[in-house]
């Protein structure tokens, strides 16, 4: 349990930093380093256990019919992680307290830190493959908001966008990888698949999942070819650069090597891929680093440089490299992450990060240089610091490789890479804070706060204890996360900072001196290497970029020109010749079930049907002819629901076919009335021909089904069954819509609530820019009534309102038993108060009205809501509904049933959906009318004759 | 009846199919109309066609018509009636943002809010069909 509450802490605790920011600066860090310091402290409880070698484990079963299942477990390699991502993690949120101005936006920072930490954590802590990889994603998409974080700078935004395609592309091949690692093993748990080693790799399908999982990695560790995002990731604040790349994203690729290692590592295959690419890595990136004049720059290589060395160690596939790789990962990761931070307060300082601009620091910032010059000297393989164990196995081992049968290659090419190495570390040191000063700061820049420069010291004192005490202070915990990545016993070895006099010592010697002197001749270096061509990675990457874009635009250009006629037509005729070939390719026979005889009414009925749709497609062009027509085809389909026993779709289809023909003839006062002549004849023959198959074959389809029987029992005879005993109404259809499918309606009465809003977003927007123009230059085009709001349509709906109000309250309340219900009375007291409005005037009835319509439907939608939940309190699920009879005296006995509040609330958003949608359009309307009159109508009948300022 | 209803449902669609392939919005808009109308009945049709047997539960009754596609296409009413609201308006404002109310981009270029006038000699919404 507390596994997984250490994967979820800094996750629930992203929600604290936005909150605790308007406490100030200091509260909000001090929040954000409590909930990782909790976690941390959570982890280091199980520090006994892990070190006695046990594997804790916490399991959920969560979609176990995929394989996915929320599995966490604690080994030794789970724990070095977690305790490197939230240690250094505290250290981070520290140092960023003082890194970050006043006016950057802290909450936010420290939201996405949380974030992205709880990612990294889940990462290192999955037992699961594809819980693992939805980790690892998310670690990308957080990062991504991390280096982009200063989003005004576009280096920034650029760096972000370039990390998320690299690691991102990585991951989605990783994804094909791991899937591919699973079939072979059966299972997705990772405790599973690393024991199956030689299964995998005698599977045919080890090879494509061995590149596709290394791709993952590689993007993420910034290995050759795809180091490159790395440096650009530098635009990100210093205190993200430190994290990311010391302890924490560039480690998950690293992380997945150790973690699969059992699983994959050992063959030719691994070795050449993964160790070549190390060594190579490891010597250009190095090489590059020595002519980074930018201070993070330079961090960035040779944080590419180390990553490299460590994807080495762990390619050469032995156990000895496996620990080595371990070491230098907790080695590493204590020195860069201090470098990172005092290159940062260097910048924050100096206010530059160009080494060319720096020198001589050391008088100035005594604190910050002997740190800075510590983590360096480690960082360089100086004896006495921890980088100086790590480098010496690593020599080592390499002196002891052959590469395809060549012995000494893989050496001396990692000597060469510690020389480059020794000579950037020492640049470090040596052009910043030794040499010539500048001549002028724009401030003389001193040793920051004590809160900036703990963290990095604090990251020292590993440096320097390790260094000295290699076995005892970090030999446990090698031991114990090289067990894990290894699973099985170790080969003997010793960590001592005296190995004797070897070849190891002298190319390690050979790399110190000739490192120095490298440096010595800085310049000269720098003169040669200009003379090569270099190809700028970035350029490469965003012409790659610009390609593809081009590509998808022209793709898309090609399939979508604009022209809905087009895409109608094609996915019309797609729809129709898939029936065609499905018809086509299966046996039929006649259907045998019994039909229904038709009376000579509804003969008729159907004939007047055919004619209007005749009608309909030979007058399109005359619109308000077209609406007449709309409107028979409408009142003929809520016939036809009679005649076939659908009293409730009947009454719904003619109440809708109302609001619809009012909506639509509001709409048309302002388009034009007329649909000019412009398809040509072939045209209008083609798209007569399509439409004609797509009738026939609807129809066709219908009629097949209409003269069958049910291929399989329906459910519907449950709903029948199960109506009045268990949803407590006659109604089935009722029931089913606010019991049986209560959620779908909920579903539903949003959806119906969501589309009225738009229609409101929409309208509202008509009321500014070039269409309010329009409007109010807008002229009638058709002669209009003398008498705009007559007597008799004013009196009448006068008086048919309380009694429409009444027939939708009745209708309302039989729902349940008999044909009627929320929706159908909804649409019928919409109608009735639209009556007003078309009567005397949106004008005059909005002065009229207490009712916010808005509101209406918000209140229906969590009436509903409510009468869900209300279930909960009952104890049974959302939306489960009760029923029971009451008596009072003079009404009698009656049935109260919660599907009657829910049906409320059905009422509420389809009254409130309907009016807002059609009282907007004829807001819209009175944009172009005269003021509004106060009067219902336009004639006084108490008054003859003469106006009323002569009487008054 | 059944192939009555079949044949409305045909003639329908057909009709509705034929409007949403024309030039300018309106007809477009009472051809998805026309297409609710023929996949509400298809629908309701998918639970057999029944004279006098409503699916209201009473002693009297012998036999019931099929409720759920009658529940389903309840809602679907109301839903197409939102549906058909949202694209009203959407084809409203965009007329009167732009003078226009023809549905493929590019098919005319209008600035006046007067319908380009009726030219069958060179007609604008054949643009797609003899260019491409």
């Amino acid at each position: 349990m507390d596994l997984a509450l250490i994967v979820m802490l800094p996750f629930l605790g992203a929600l604290l930093p936005g909150l605790m920011i308007r406490a100030g600066r200091d509260a909000c860090a001090l929040a954000t380093g409590s909930v990782t310091l909790l976690a941390l402290i959570l982890l280091l409880a199980h520090a006994p256990a892990v070190f006695a070698g046990e594997v804790i484990q916490a399991r959920w079963e969560w979609l176990p019919a995929l394989g996915l299942n929320v599995t966490f477990f604690l080994d030794g390699l789970g724990f070095l992680f977690a305790g490197l991502i939230l240690g250094i993690g505290l250290l981070i949120i520290c140092y960023a307290r003082y890194y970050l101005s006043r006016k950057d936006p802290m909450g936010r920072f420290y939201v996405f830190l949380l974030l992205f930490q709880g990612a990294m954590v889940g990462v290192v802590l999955s037992d699961n493959v594809l819980l693992l990889l939805i980790f690892w994603e998310l670690t990308s998409l957080s990062s991504f908001l991390l280096i982009g974080y200063w989003k005004h700078l576009p280096e920034g935004r650029q760096g972000a966008r370039m990390a998320l395609a690299v690691t991102g592309l990585g991951g989605l091949a990783m994804i094909a990888g791991m899937l591919l690692l699973g079939q072979i093993v059966g299972s997705y748990d990772i405790s599973e698949i690393i024991k199956h080693g030689p299964e995998i790799q005698d599977s045919p399908l080890y090879a494509p999942a061995l590149i596709l999982i290394l791709l993952g990695c590689f993007t993420k560790s910034a290995q050759f070819p795809f180091h490159f995002w790395l440096p650009h990731a530098m635009a990100a604040p210093t205190p993200v650069s430190a994290y990311l790349h010391s302890a924490t994203m560039v480690k998950a690729g690293i992380f997945l090597l150790a973690r699969l290692w059992p699983a994959l590592a050992g063959t030719d295959l691994w070795f050449y891929l993964v160790a070549t690419t190390g060594l190579f890595t490891m010597v250009m990136a190095a090489w590059i680093a020595l002519f980074k004049d930018d201070l993070k720059g330079l961090l960035a290589f040779s944080t590419v440089s180390h990553l490299a060395l460590v994807t080495f160690l762990f390619g050469l596939g032995t156990p000895m490299g496996a620990i080595a790789g371990i070491f230098h990962i907790i080695n590493h990761a204590s020195f860069k992450a201090a470098l990172f931070m005092t290159a940062g307060i260097v910048d924050h300082e100096t206010g530059t990060r160009d080494i060319k601009k720096l020198g001589g620091l050391m008088g100035l910032m005594p604190i910050t240089g002997t740190i800075a010059s510590l983590a360096a000297l480690s960082m360089a393989g100086v004896p006495l610091l921890n980088g100086f164990l790590t480098k010496e196995m690593m020599l080592h081992e390499a002196l002891a490789t052959d590469w395809a049968g060549i012995p000494g290659v893989v050496g001396l090419a990692a000597a060469v890479g510690a020389l480059f190495s020794v000579s950037y570390s020492f640049r470090y040191i040596a052009h910043v804070f030794f040499g010539k000063r500048p001549e002028k700061f724009d401030h003389p820049p001193h040793d920051p706060p004590a809160g900036m420069y703990l963290p990095p010291a604090l990251l020292i004192v590993p440096v320097v204890l390790i260094g000295l005490f290699p076995a005892a202070v970090a030999g446990p915990m090698v031991a114990v996360a090289s067990g894990a990545v290894v699973g099985g016993p170790l080969p003997d070895y010793y960590l001592a900072i005296w190995h004797g006099f070897n070849l190891t010592l002298v190319a390690s010697l050979v790399a110190l001196a000739g490192g120095a002197f490298l440096l010595y001749r800085h310049a000269q270096a720098k003169a040669f290497r200009e003379k090569f061509p270099r190809p700028e990675a970035k350029r490469i990457f965003e012409s790659v970029v610009e390609s593809c874009a081009t590509l998808a635009n022209r793709v898309t250009d090609a399939l979508h020109d604009g022209s809905l006629r087009r895409i109608m037509a094609v996915t019309v005729s797609t729809a129709v010749i898939g029936g065609a070939l499905a018809f086509m390719g299966a046996e039929h026979g006649a259907g045998a079930r019994e039909g229904v005889p038709a009376a000579p009414i509804a003969v008729l009925t159907w004939a007047v049907l055919i004619g209007a749709c005749i009608a309909l497609v030979a007058f399109h062009r005359n619109r308000l002819l077209t609406l007449v027509i709309v409107g028979v085809v409408g009142v003929i389909v809520s016939l036809g629901f009679v005649y076939l026993s659908a009293p409730d779709l009947a009454l719904t289809q003619i109440s809708v076919e109302v609001v619809t023909v009012i909506l639509l003839l509001l709409a048309l006062n302002f388009l034009p009335k007329e649909t000019p002549r412009e398809s040509s004849s072939p045209r209008r023959a083609r798209d007569g021909a399509i439409a004609a198959l797509a009738g026939l074959g609807v129809g066709g389809l219908i009629f097949a089904i209409l003269n069958r029987d049910f291929a399989i029992p329906t459910i519907s005879d449950f709903h029948l069954a199960n109506s009045k005993p268990g949803g407590g109404g006659t109604n089935v259809v009722n029931v089913i819509l606010v019991d049986f499918r209560g959620f779908d309606t909920f579903g539903e009465i949003i959806v119906l609530g969501i589309a009225a809003l738009a229609i409101y977003a929409l309208l509202d927007g008509a009321l500014k820019g070039p269409a309010v123009k329009r409007l109010q230059s807008w002229v009638p085009d058709q002669e209009r009534a003398r008498d705009r709001h007559p007597m008799m349509l004013v009196v009448a709906t006068r008086v048919m309102l309380p009694l429409s109000l009444l027939v939708g309250v009745y209708i309302f309340l039989r729902g349940h038993n008999d044909p009627g219900g929320g929706f159908i009375a909804g649409l019928v007291v919409a109608i009735a108060f639209l009556m007003q409005y078309m009567a005397s005037g949106y004008g005059w009835a909005e002065r009229r009205v207490k009712i916010d319509y808005h509101l209406m439907i918000g209140w229906g939608v969590l009436a509903a809501g409510f009468t869900g939940v209300g279930a909960w309190i009952a104890g049974r699920p959302f939306l489960t509904s009760d029923f029971t009879y009451v008596t009072l005296p003079v009404v009698g006995t009656f049935e109260i049933a919660t599907a009657l509040a829910f049906d409320v609330g059905v009422f509420l958003t389809v009254v409130g959906s309907v009016m807002v949608a059609l009282a907007n359009l004829s807001r819209l309307a009175r944009t172009t009318e005269a003021p509004v009159s106060d009067a219902p109508m336009d004639v006084d009948p108490t008054r003859r004759g003469r106006p009323a300022e002569e009487e008054g | 009846m059944e192939a009555l209803v079949a044949s409305g449902v045909g003639a329908m669609t057909a009709a509705g199919v034929y409007l949403i392939l024309r030039a300018r919005s309106f007809p477009v808009i009472v051809g998805l109309a026309m297409l609710s109308y023929a996949v509400n009945v298809f629908l309701f049709a998918t639970g057999r066609l029944a004279l006098d047997l409503p699916p209201v539960i009473s002693k009297s009754a012998e036999a019931y018509t099929d409720p759920l596609p009658q529940a389903l296409v309840l809602t679907a009413i109301v839903i197409s009636f939102g549906m058909t609201a949202v694209i009203v308006v959407l084809a409203l404002r965009a007329y009167l943002e732009s003078g226009d109310d023809a549905v493929d981009i590019g098919a005319t270029d209008s600035e006046s809010a007067d319908p380009p006038p009726d030219d069958p000699g060179d007609p604008p919404g054949e643009k797609e069909g003899a260019g491409r």
